[in-house]
Order: C-alpha cells, then structure tokens, then sequence
C-alpha cells in the first residue's frame, strides 16, 4: 500500500494549477457571483483525501501564490487558506464519512470562514464589502462540490495518488 | 512533507495531528506580519517580483480561451461581414481624418497662441496599447492587471485611458504586468475640471463602476446635467483635457451639492487600454514633481 511517498504529487499541483486558471475563465453576468473559489475546493479535497501530504503549509504557500496571482495584499489568502486547511485537518475524519450531498454542507462552512477572513482583511485595509454577494461564492462552491469531489477522487483513483 | 513511516501514517489516521494548532499559529503570524509590512512598506516588492514572474505564464494561459475565441471570430468571419466591416471603417476613417485636419490647425494655432503668451507648450504624448490580462477578484477593489510591466517601460503613476477617455493609473510594476487602479475605486481621486465652465474639482471613486462622486462643488456652482468632465492637469499625474466623466446628477446639499458623474470609459468592459506616455522614462523629472498626486503613497510610520 505504501509505494514511494511522493507518487503522484504533479496530479495535485495539476489540479490546484487548473483550479487557478478556473478561476479566471470570463462567466456570464449573474453567474459571476457565485463563481466558486476552486483553488480552495480542491485544496479542502486533497487536504481531506491526504492528509499526511496536503496541509496546511501547502495551503498558506498555494494561498500566497494566489495573492501574486490575484493582487491582493501579499498574505491575504495565504491566511485564509491556512485556516481552512486547519479546520480540514482537525474535521477530515468525520466529513469522510459523510455523503456527499453532507459534505457539501461542510465545505459550505469552511468556504464561508474562507470568504470572510478574506474579506475582514480587505476591510481592515479600506475596502469594506459594501453588501453580502461577496459570501456568495460560498454558496457556489458548496453546489459544485459533489461535482470537484467525483472527478479529484476518480483522478487520485487512476492515477493511484496516495 | 516529507516521507511517512507506517506507524506515523497510522497515527494520522486515529489520533489528531498534535502539531497543527501550532503550524496554524505560525502560517497565520508569519501572514499577518507580511501583510502589514506589505501595505505598509515596500520590502516585499522583491519577493513579489520574484512569485510574479513564476506566476505570470499562468496568467497569460488563462487569457487563452478569450484569444482563441478572437482568433476564430477573425478567421471564421463570413466575406460579406468583413466586407461590411471594411466600408464602415473606411467611412469612420474619412470622418475621423476630416476631425482630424480641423484639429491639426487648431493645435497649430494653440501653439502659436501659446508661444506668444510664453507659456509651455504641451508635449505630444505617446502611447502604449495595453491588453487586460486578469480583474482582481475581490468584487470591491477595481485593479486591473495589464500586460505590460518594466520591460516596456511602464512607470508607476503612468496616466491609462481607453478609447472614449480615463480609466486610471498606474500604481504597481512587475518585469512583465503591471497593477492599474480603475478611477471608480474607493481609494482613487482625480483632479478635474468641467469642460464648459471650468469649475475645477475632484472626482472620487465610490467603487461602482458607473458612479463618480465630485467633491466640495458649491450649491450655486454653474452645473448641468450631461456637462463633460475633463482631467485638468493638476496634481501633475494626468494631462489636461482627456474627457473623465459627464454629470449624471446634480442635486443641492448642505454644505456642498451631491454630484454623481459617469464615467464615459466603459471601466466594466475593458479589453484593451493604452498607456501615456509624456516623455521617455530617462528625461522624466523624478516624482517628486508631483507635490498633489492624487494617489500620493501614504506617509511611511516609521518607528
């Protein structure tokens, strides 16, 4: 079961590098709302699926990664992806064993704590959301998530990422 | 991380993780203190630069399905359309070109009028054609991210407009990208003046892409609905006379009247922009020429 430790690891920064571009891709009008955070998801995934590989130092570095990314304060969603992978990691066990329509409603939480680290931090350097469409994102991801769910698990499953 | 033995992985598996509160501490500190020295100082400029560049062919291929779609609607179009296409820009030409002799001879003649008045002359400007490459994604902040960077020579404070009149500036450079802040973000003023009457005023940013607010304008200032408002040059940031905003609403307060103003730039759609250029980037005085910058850093707290 235990084949060399780092088997697999280009699967999981293909994944988050695919997450990013994601991210970027042009929606239509309302629907750019509630365009999920998938670098988060799929980071919530690997930190839930390998545990002992993906956590919360992989997540500050991919949030700081994002802050260069996106422009934001250097730290931003480095913060707030440190604090979703710690909830992860201390949580992983029982959302495992969830269903998956359950599951959703965890990621909905630890996407929520995400979004509002976000942006309490963006607040504090004078850019307070000025209504509540910015939790909106949230809501996204928790309806996306049986779908990132199903193909990160049948990726790890193929390419025997363990 | 490193290489489990079994037994660690086992322990994973039933216990928890003993040390995570602990790295959470540390990731949370370590952030905190990068993003106060980050807004606060410029020390992690470097450090910026250096993940900017790693990062940046990512950015670029995220622009990719965008392109693709550009290059199949040029490629795919149908000859009837282009033909179209091709007459109504030639129209367009003609027309612009006959606007264009008319203006020639008055800067002519602006020039003449000026040198007899021996005051400066205002140097032709050059420009820079721009392409977006990526919004910031907080909804409250308007950043937009350019392909340009230092290589091109792209300086901070460097003025951007797009087609119909001024998007914002230049506040951050990359090797190959720039940061520009839109002038509808919240932190943004701009020095302007209204084009008919010459009352002069700032234009605030109210972080929606359609509004501007004017600042301090007097009740009893000469204002209509649908006057043009143009940059007037002070602060020394941007040029005179690149057209901002119209006014969209005039109404009187106490002690100064609320103007809401739109800007004639599409800020919510924009594909490409250019960037001004006054001078080449060696025979440009240093920014300290610029007493009232409208986005002045704010004032180093050093302990």
């Amino acid at each position: 079961m235990i084949a060399a430790p780092r088997a697999g690891s280009w699967v999981v920064a293909f994944s988050f590098l695919a997450a990013f571009l994601l991210g970027g891709l042009p929606l239509p009008g309302w629907l750019e709302r509630f365009r999920p955070d998938w670098v988060a998801m799929v980071l919530i995934y690997w930190n839930m699926a390998l545990p002992h590989r993906v956590g919360i130092s992989t997540g500050w570095l991919v949030g700081l990664l994002l802050d260069v990314g996106r422009g934001a304060l250097l730290g931003q969603h480095a913060l707030a992806l440190a604090a979703v992978a710690y909830l992860t990691c201390q949580m992983y066990r029982r959302i495992r064993a969830a269903p998956l329509w359950q599951q959703a409603f965890s990621i909905l939480v630890f996407l929520l704590v995400e979004q509002i680290l976000v942006f309490w931090i963006s607040g504090v350097i004078g850019y307070p959301p000025r209504d509540w469409w910015y939790l909106a994102p949230a809501v996204g991801g928790m309806v996306c998530w049986p779908l990132v769910f199903v193909i990160l698990r049948d990726a790890r499953r193929y390419f025997q990422v363990s | 991380m490193a290489a489990l033995t079994p037994s660690k992985r086992i322990q994973y598996l039933f216990t928890v993780n003993p040390t995570a509160i602990l790295q959470l501490g540390f990731w949370v500190a370590l952030s905190i203190i990068m993003m106060t020295v980050d807004h606060r100082y410029q020390y992690l400029d470097g450090l910026r630069d250096v993940l900017g560049t790693v990062v940046y062919p990512f950015q670029y291929l995220m622009r990719l399905p965008a392109e693709t779609k550009g290059w199949l609607d040029q490629n795919l179009a149908g000859r009837g359309a282009l033909l179209e296409e091709n007459a109504r820009l030639r129209e367009k030409q003609i027309f612009l070109n006959a606007q264009l002799q008319k203006l020639t001879t008055l800067e002519a003649e602006n020039r003449r009028l000026r040198s007899l008045l021996e005051s400066t002359v205002n140097t032709p400007e050059r420009l820079l054609i721009a392409e977006l490459l990526a919004v910031d994604f907080d909804p409250y902040r308007h950043h937009i991210l350019l392909n340009r960077g230092r290589q091109h020579h792209v300086y901070v404070g460097q003025p951007v407009l797009d087609q119909h009149g001024v998007i914002g500036q230049i506040i951050h450079t990359d090797p190959f990208s720039s940061t520009a802040i839109l002038i509808t973000d919240v932190s943004h003023a701009l020095p302007i003046q209204i084009n008919r009457t010459g009352v002069r005023t700032l234009a605030l940013g109210t972080g929606n892409f359609q509004e501007l607010k004017l600042l301090h304008v007097p009740n009893n200032a000469d204002v209509k609905v649908g006057d043009l408002l143009v940059t007037s040059g002070l602060g020394g940031r941007f040029p005179h006379g690149y057209p901002v905003a119209t006014v969209a609403k005039f109404e009187p307060g106490s002690p100064f009247a609320n103007i809401i103003a739109k800007p004639v730039a599409q800020l919510d759609r924009i594909r490409e922009v250019m960037l001004l250029e006054d001078a080449p980037p060696d025979e440009k005085p240093a920014p300290v020429a610029a007493p009232m910058a409208p986005m002045a850093p704010p004032p180093a707290h050093r302990p």
